[in-house]
């Protein structure tokens, strides 16, 4: 256990970089995702199939694969930046294809009747989405956006090996690698870590959805 | 009991694909270079009889109970290396790496009445060499791996079989600018080396911040970021930075001398002296009847720039 | 064309502002695109060298690197299809463990299941590759991936069984215990194989999550060669990281898309033999597949997601619209933590 003691404050460390990574893919996610499903249900239908085509290219091609392309293809391009917010935009990337799609399910599950209703009162596109739709919309949307930000905070564990370095799970490889602790108190900390971020979050997003839930 | 079929619809399910991975499994160690460690009961069914004749001429003569008769025995040895290090360790299109490390191993697989056809080679990043001799996942790591006292806490080294220094390698044209490590402490200076490497460690001593380094788990990203100018120096030993060197068609350099000295040796498990021993005679030996050497020329000394080595004197077994 | 509920069948003036939308969008994305590909030119990537070896069959390596990506697609597949098997088998376990115990008896299956869900696929894979080895557990790459992924899987299926369960209907239980079966008998008999049935889209997309997680070997395990360590490899031997990761892609969503045609047609399959009882549910669906717009369907069709005709059996979408299958769920007194199930099981969990 004097493992867990002695570096408590790489572990504090690595917690804390693993909750930036977390947060700024967090508003990207949001960010990107919204604008994605803005697309797919726009009366424009390039936009439409350019976001289907996004949606379908992220969720059937892994993580890794994105954030190949966001730490060596997007450099290769031109597009320099540091690793870590290379990081940061490819989990952003690929957590707005599945954003996305919960947003559109919830704008899809309110009432026809709702938005015509919005449009016989005159109401134009980007007026109903905003004051009529959407409000009812981020109800439903609230619980599967709720495991897409769970799982993305899990999945900020894989952007350690791509240059970004220093979150939980980096720190516990290096200290089994270089430096030879047990194995299994570095495990412990570092599950022990990222419980930390995902069971408060859960908690929380379960308390909003009783909150917002609604009986129709 | 219609209802019933779904859940017999799982069970046939789970068998059957759990038939056809240990199938799969059990395949893969035909290519012997799968890193299929716990399937080997095939290989060695299928080598037995190629193994018979040479068997007379390695496997027969060790002591009962060394690591060298088990392995004779055995008729397959499992090998970490390097995948992605050109002239040491680099697979090519089969999957099966080649380089001055590989050839190493085959001397000291073929002393053992080994042949490297039996041979199964286990990716091994910088990271995790210790870790797999100590799991037991390989019987011994021949991967450009820098013999020093940390390490022998937890394994035992043969050898050095080759002396390496590290250095530094940057796009071509910085390298009068970047003349060696001093010229790190600049702080808009960005250094790559692979985690849990030994020259990721050392390099940290002349740098301004941490944040300079970025570490990857192999070479070649870093290599990748070089080109990308997402940074700007790679680290590591000369003759693994030669070979991305001879590589780029003039696109990389070497900047500066080598400012440490990294003795290669093998590793094996802690304590195994005999083992220890015997490789080092091994290597003796190998040198004696040149083809250490030959193992040089044949893949390392290819390239211009690389000295022909001498077999370094060993360290004492311990 | 656009029969969305969102907006009106457009005028003359709206069709020319979509005109216009559909014109700039179009030249910012092929600009984008173009911008994109002159700096690729720029660099040498498109010299047919970097391509021909993985595209073109009339290259002297063509041949060599397909064996090596049929490695790797085979090992991808094996390794997903021995973690879903294993998955579903201990799966069913917890989930019936869960449902047969008590309150109180449960709490330990309760919180293995939110403690391994609450963590990272990676870092179960990390603990199969460095734990069990430090253990004295000694299982090739190959067992260690699959435990990684089974680790988590496992408890994701249970959750995606119990969603199941608690979406039946309540006379599905009654009937069996008024015909005399056990609680156990019930359960295995007549409870789980219809929610297996319900949920085996849901368990179809989980598997394309498994494929996916495959690739995360790479970080943490020295093997197998899945498809993405062979990238890596080839990826090395070429020096052409961006052709590597178009082969990549187009090779992953190629065995995603035809997982998800699977589940769209085993759905298909199961709904023709389908009994009265969960044509019941059925009509809750067809409400909420009316309420998406047949625009998105027609989308979503060619979508490899599948997701409009998986509404069906999104019990997010079935419980919020049916407020029928409510008392059904308390009435099978599965707990109250019902809706974090449904949350997860998903079909739009990215995993991981």
């Amino acid at each position: 256990m004097s493992v867990l003691v002695d570096n408590i404050d790489l572990f504090w460390e690595g917690f804390l970089r693993s909750l930036e990574i977390i947060v700024f893919a967090l508003v990207g996610s949001l960010v990107l995702g919204t604008v994605l499903a803005m697309m797919r249900v726009s009366p424009a239908p390039p936009l439409q199939r350019f976001g289907s085509l996004y949606v379908a290219l992220v969720r059937n091609s892994p993580l890794t694969v994105m954030l190949f392309f966001t730490a060596f293809v997007l450099p290769a391009l031109g597009f320099n930046a540091e690793f870590f917010w290379l990081g940061v935009l490819g989990l952003s990337l690929y957590t707005a294809g599945f954003v996305c799609e919960a947003i559109r399910s919830g704008i899809n599950a309110v009432p026809a009747g709702q938005a015509e209703a919005a449009r016989s009162i005159g109401l134009t596109f980007g007026q109903s989405l905003g004051q009529v739709i959407m409000p009812q919309a981020f109800r439903s949307v609230v619980p599967p956006l709720g495991s897409v930000i769970i799982a993305m905070q899990k999945n900020s564990a894989i952007l350690g090996v791509f240059g970004v370095g220093g979150d939980l799970l980096s720190v516990g490889n290096r200290l089994i690698s270089a430096q030879g602790f047990a194995v299994s108190v570095v495990f412990l900390g570092v599950w022990v870590g990222y419980l930390a971020i995902t069971l408060p979050t859960g908690a929380l997003l379960g308390l909003l959805e009783r909150k917002v839930a609604i009986v129709r | 009991m219609n209802a019933r079929r779904p859940l017999t619809g799982i069970a046939a399910l789970s068998v059957a694909a759990l038939v056809l991975a240990a199938c799969g499994g059990g395949d893969d160690t035909t290519d012997t270079d799968a890193g299929a460690g716990a399937t080997d009961a095939g290989a060695e069914a299928t080598d037995a009889g190629a193994e018979a004749t040479d068997a007379a001429a390695g496997g027969g003569d060790f002591a009962e109970g060394t690591t060298m008769a088990e392995l004779a025995e055995a008729g397959s040895i499992r090998v970490g290396t390097k995948f992605d290090q050109p002239l040491f360790g680099l697979a090519n299109l089969e999957g099966t790496p080649e380089g001055f490390d590989v050839e190493i191993a085959k001397i000291i697989a073929g002393e053992l009445g080994i042949d490297e056809g039996s041979i199964e080679w286990v990716e091994t990043p910088s990271a995790i060499r210790e870790e797999v001799i100590e799991t037991d996942q390989v019987d011994m790591v021949v991967a450009t791996y820098t013999i020093n006292d940390e390490r022998r806490e937890r394994i035992t080294f043969a050898g050095p079989y080759y002396e390496a220094g590290q250095t530094l390698m940057v796009r071509a044209g910085e390298e009068s600018e970047i003349t060696g490590p001093e010229a790190l402490s600049d702080e808009s200076i960005r250094v790559c080396s692979v985690e849990g490497s030994t020259p990721s460690e050392n390099i940290r001593e002349y740098l301004a911040s941490d944040d300079q380094l970025t570490l990857f788990s192999t070479y070649q990203e870093c290599v990748d970021s070089l080109d990308n100018n997402q940074v700007d120096v790679v680290t590591t030993d000369n003759v693994i930075l030669l070979g991305f060197v001879s590589q780029s068609d003039g696109a990389y350099a070497i900047a500066g001398e080598t400012f440490t000295e990294e003795p290669y040796g093998v590793g094996i498990e802690k304590g195994d002296v005999e083992f220890c021993e015997f490789i080092n005679e091994t290597l003796a030996a190998a040198e004696e009847a040149g083809t250490y050497v030959e193992a040089w020329n044949a893949t390392a000394g290819a390239i211009e720039g690389s000295e022909e080595p001498t077999l370094p004197e060993p360290d004492p077994c311990s | 064309m656009s029969t969305s509920v969102l907006y009106d069948a457009p005028g003359p003036r709206a069709r020319r502002r979509s005109r216009i939308i559909s014109v700039v969008s179009i030249a910012v994305i092929l600009g984008l695109l173009a911008a994109a590909a002159w700096r690729l030119g720029q660099q040498g990537q498109f010299s047919p060298e970097l391509w021909s070896p993985l595209f073109w069959p009339g290259d002297d390596d063509f041949v060599t690197v397909w064996g090596r990506v049929g490695t790797g697609i085979r090992n991808t597949l094996l390794a997903a299809a021995a973690a879903i098997a294993l998955s579903l088998a201990i799966g069913v376990a917890v989930t019936t463990t869960r449902l047969m115990l008590g309150r109180g008896g449960r709490l330990p299956v309760v919180v293995l299941v939110e403690l391994l869900r609450g963590t990272p696929v990676v870092v179960l894979i990390f603990f199969s590759g460095k734990i069990l080895p430090a253990l004295g557990v000694g299982l090739d790459t190959f067992w260690q991936l699959v435990i990684g992924l089974t680790l988590y899987n496992s408890v994701v299926i249970a959750e995606i069984l119990r969603a199941g369960v608690a979406a039946l209907p309540r006379g599905q239980r009654e009937a069996g215990l008024a015909i005399g079966l056990t609680k156990r008998q019930t359960l295995l008999t007549i409870q789980m194989p219809q929610a297996f049935r319900l949920m085996l889209p849901a368990l179809i997309s989980q598997l394309v999550v498994i494929v996916k997680d495959t690739s995360l070997a790479g970080i943490i395990l020295t093997g197998p060669e899945e498809l993405l360590r062979i990238g890596e490899q080839l990826r090395n031997f070429f020096g052409n990281p961006l052709q590597v990761a178009i082969l990549l892609i187009i090779l992953f969503v190629t065995i995603n898309v035809l997982l998800s045609r699977l589940a769209t047609y085993v759905e298909r399959k199961l709904s023709e033999s389908r009994s009265k009882v969960s044509s019941d549910l059925d009509v809750d669906a067809d409400q909420v597949a009316d309420a998406t717009t047949a625009d998105d369907r027609r989308t979503d069709a060619g979508d490899a997601s599948g997701h409009g005709r998986r509404v069906r059996a999104r019990p997010g979408a079935l419980s919020r619209r049916s407020p029928a299958s409510r008392p059904t769920q308390s009435a099978n007194s599965v707990g109250p933590d019902d809706r974090r199930a449904w949350r997860t099981t998903s079909p739009d969990n990215p995993g991981g």
